[in-house]
């Protein structure tokens, strides 16, 4: 190819089959932490309500109890991520600074549906190899908004949505109990069962109910909204008597005093 | 050739290489097929519910597939997977039903019975590497008590008090754990109805290989009763609010 | 019994096939552990069975089974295999009353699983049994198993999806591992080792996501085979 079509604008893929060529060759690229995930969202009667589960998993191992899923965007808007946990919080704080960018120079709040086509456009350059599956919900001057975005970059509008391995076990509630113009207790309600629903079913989801309710210039972030699965008391102590663990007393160093062997160090000049 | 293996009926035979050379091979995947089948415990005994496609693929091909049926007086079965797998078992159960009537002895199969029978055919069938590509879902009031277990291609067996097979035990699992775990002995038949209805409205909704025409069955100590096909209501009003997917 | 229930129901060795998008397996998981006591032995499983994926099948599916009224056996692996395996052994006990008039003793019985598991060697039962009990002098034995038979006596072991988790623990609890100046012959008690199984799964529940939902502890002593159960989480 010459060096100027090499050189051409766009994105080139070429790592893609080098990480290929590697793994073929036994060399894996590192497991990445993902979040294994229970996200919700939904719109009620005065704005838009997020959901998530604090589960993080790497592989079958839970890698972190009570990880946050809802990231905050702007000051009106708000992002629940799943999939890879560092695709979806670098997604996230790199549009969130674009978004404060974009309000100061404009000059007035962002809109939700100008973050939703900075986060399309985004991963669909990256053809889905930043495996950020999103919710965004948020509430600006033309109202509640509510939106999925796939890693490679398709978009959904919906009222109530959900994403995630627990997403199946969320949607069966919000498929069997969502009206149009829920009450805020409704909302949080079904929210919450929603991500109970993933949190009990789907084994990439656990812990505890994140819910963050934004309406017009208001969010409540309900951190740990409801925690349905704290550890129960061990039955016994597993302090160990101190001295337990066997170390080794570390030898002075050779002194010039001569009484190890060794040659002493030299310390003219 | 073994004398036993002379009198089996063809369905059973052992497929044969064509020469040396050619490996045996075995479908390998279903062809005409069902979807869920959704059943919990209540007060009375079990309900069940499975729809009436038979999918080719993706193509909603026969609209009038019956996959619950009676074994005997007081065992329910549920079936999803492939179809011609599904009437293959219902023929071999027949048979086992006529033999176990010509006994003449009184005893009658339980459904404790009819459920490790249908679990040894499909483990055998899979140890042979040959599997009927079935879920069944085998519902039955034994000696007083409720029995609901399921079993798949693999012989995976498993008992619970709420079963839904297929994409049933990702959408329809999570709402009958919720309002059936604990309550199997107070749910009465008329919410029975209404818990499996939801279900399957919820599937029909989400699963693209389901359909709103189903039938219905309750087994209980007095016997198995199943409906005639029947549609349920749907909502699509929150349609008229989606407009486009982006701004 | 007729040509075609017995063509459907008995065993026949698998014939060679090629074949492509059929698995015979599936790892339904869970936890399994055997802990060795001078007098008593304990078995201890999860009962969540899972689909492998992200799923729970049942929560309450026990794989830990009393055999006779000194040994219990524990699975994990293939839920198909490990129920066509305990019906195995169950029967091979049974036909022994029968013709010997007595119980297999623990021994015996261990080296049958073993020889169980070998008859599948070409096509293994997907299964990793713990099988304990006490022997004709009332000690304790643990035996753990690899899926094609290979049988090792031990003082405690753990299998399944915690196993890494749990077998360490044990080490250090057990074993006394890593601490200097322990009594590493003395024995757990009863009372120790049933705080340890339950500390060892409430903390598996805690990190691995296929454990979970119930646990179901065997003790064998002199009098019997005795069975506790605690609630686990179920996220």
């Amino acid at each position: 190819m010459s060096p100027i079509l090499e050189s051409a604008a766009g994105f080139k893929f070429d790592n893609v089959k080098r990480n290929q060529l590697l793994s073929e060759k036994g060399n894996a690229a590192p497991r990445a932490t993902k979040t294994g995930t229970t996200i919700v969202g939904l719109i009620f009667k005065d704005g838009i309500i997020l959901g998530a589960d604090t589960r993080a998993t790497s592989g079958p191992i839970v890698a972190d109890k009570n990880c946050e899923k809802i990231h905050y965007l702007a000051p009106n808007m708000y992002c629940c991520g799943a999939g890879t946990a560092a695709d979806t919080e670098f997604t996230t704080s790199m549009a969130s600074s674009q978004l404060a960018l974009h309000s100061l120079n404009t000059g007035r709040e962002a809109r939700v549906a100008t973050a939703m086509t900075m986060l399309k456009q985004y991963l669909f350059r990256y053809q889905g190899h930043i495996g950020a599956y999103l919710v965004l919900g948020g509430y600006d001057v033309t109202g509640p908004h509510l939106y999925t975005i796939h890693a490679h970059g398709s978009t959904d509008k919906l009222p109530f949505v959900t994403m995630g391995s627990g997403s199946l076990a969320a949607m069966s509630v919000f498929e069997s109990r969502w009206r149009a113009g829920l009450s805020r207790e409704e909302g949080i309600e079904l929210v919450k069962d929603a991500i109970e629903a993933g949190i009990f079913n789907d084994l990439g989801s656990g812990s505890n109910v994140d819910v963050c309710v934004i309406t017009r210039n208001n969010v409540e972030y309900l951190r740990n909204y409801v925690m349905p699965n704290e550890r129960v008391e061990k039955e016994q102590s597993y302090k160990f008597a101190p001295g337990t663990t066997e170390f080794i007393v570390p030898k002075p160093p050779a002194t010039l005093s001569g009484e190890e062997e060794g040659t002493a160090m030299d310390v003219s000049a | 050739m073994d004398p036993i293996e002379l009198r089996l009926p063809h369905t059973l035979q052992r497929p044969q290489a064509t020469s040396n050379h050619e490996p045996i091979t075995h479908s390998t995947e279903p062809i005409v097929t069902g979807t869920s089948v959704v059943a919990f415990k209540y007060k009375d005994g079990i309900m069940m519910a499975a729809d009436c496609l038979g999918s080719y693929g993706r193509m909603a091909m026969f609209r009038n597939e019956r996959r619950l049926m009676a074994v005997g007086k007081t065992t329910l079965l549920g079936m999803s997977g492939d179809i011609s797998d599904y009437q293959h078992m219902q023929h071999t159960l027949e048979n086992i039903m006529t033999q176990e009537y010509d006994m003449d002895d009184g005893q009658r199969l339980g459904t404790k019975s009819i459920y490790k029978c249908i679990s040894k055919i499909m483990y055998n069938r899979r140890s042979k590497m040959n599997p009927l590509w079935n879920s069944y879902v085998i519902a039955g009031v034994d000696s007083g008590e409720k029995v609901l277990g399921y079993v798949d291609l693999i012989g995976t067996t498993y008992e619970s008090p709420t079963i839904a097979t297929g994409y049933g035990s990702h959408m329809a699992q999570p709402i009958l754990r919720k309002v059936v775990e604990g309550r199997e002995d107070e749910i009465t038949e008329e919410e029975a109805v209404k818990i499996i209805e939801d279900c399957m409205r919820v599937l029909y909704y989400r699963d693209a290989r389901a359909f709103n025409k189903l039938t219905r069955a309750k087994v209980t100590a007095q016997g198995v009763e199943i409906t005639e096909p029947y549609s349920l209501e749907t909502n699509w009003d929150f349609a008229e609010s989606i407009v486009g997917y982006g701004a | 019994m007729s040509s075609l229930l017995s063509h459907e129901i008995g065993y026949s060795a698998p014939i060679e096939v090629h074949n492509h998008g059929f698995s015979p397996y599936v790892n339904n998981e869970g936890t399994s552990l055997g802990i060795c006591g001078e007098d008593f032995v304990l078995v201890a499983s999860d009962t969540r069975q899972s689909n492998g994926g992200y799923s729970i099948n049942a929560r309450r599916s026990p794989k830990a089974f009393e055999l006779s009224n000194r040994t219990v056996i524990a699975t994990t692996g293939c839920a198909a295999d490990a129920k066509q395996l305990v019906e195995d052994m169950e029967q091979r006990a049974q036909y022994y009353v029968h013709k010997h008039g007595r119980e297999m003793s623990t021994p015996a019985m261990a080296q049958v699983l073993s020889q169980l598991l070998y008859t599948r060697r070409f096509f293994p039962y997907y299964v990793f049994p713990i099988f304990a009990g006490l022997d004709a002098k009332g000690k304790g034995a643990v035996y753990n198993y690899d899926a094609i038979g290979n049988i090792e006596c031990v003082s405690h072991y753990a299998y399944g999806s915690a196993a890494a988790l749990l077998q360490p623990f044990l080490d250090n609890q057990i074993n006394k591992a890593h601490q200097r100046g322990a009594d590493t012959t003395a024995k757990p008690s009863r009372a120790q080792a049933v705080k340890l199984a339950i500390d060892a799964f409430t903390s598996a529940t805690e990190r691995d996501i296929y454990t979970g939902d119930w646990l179901e502890i065997f003790i064998v002593d002199s009098e019997g085979v005795h069975k506790l159960t605690r609630e686990l989480k179920h996220d």
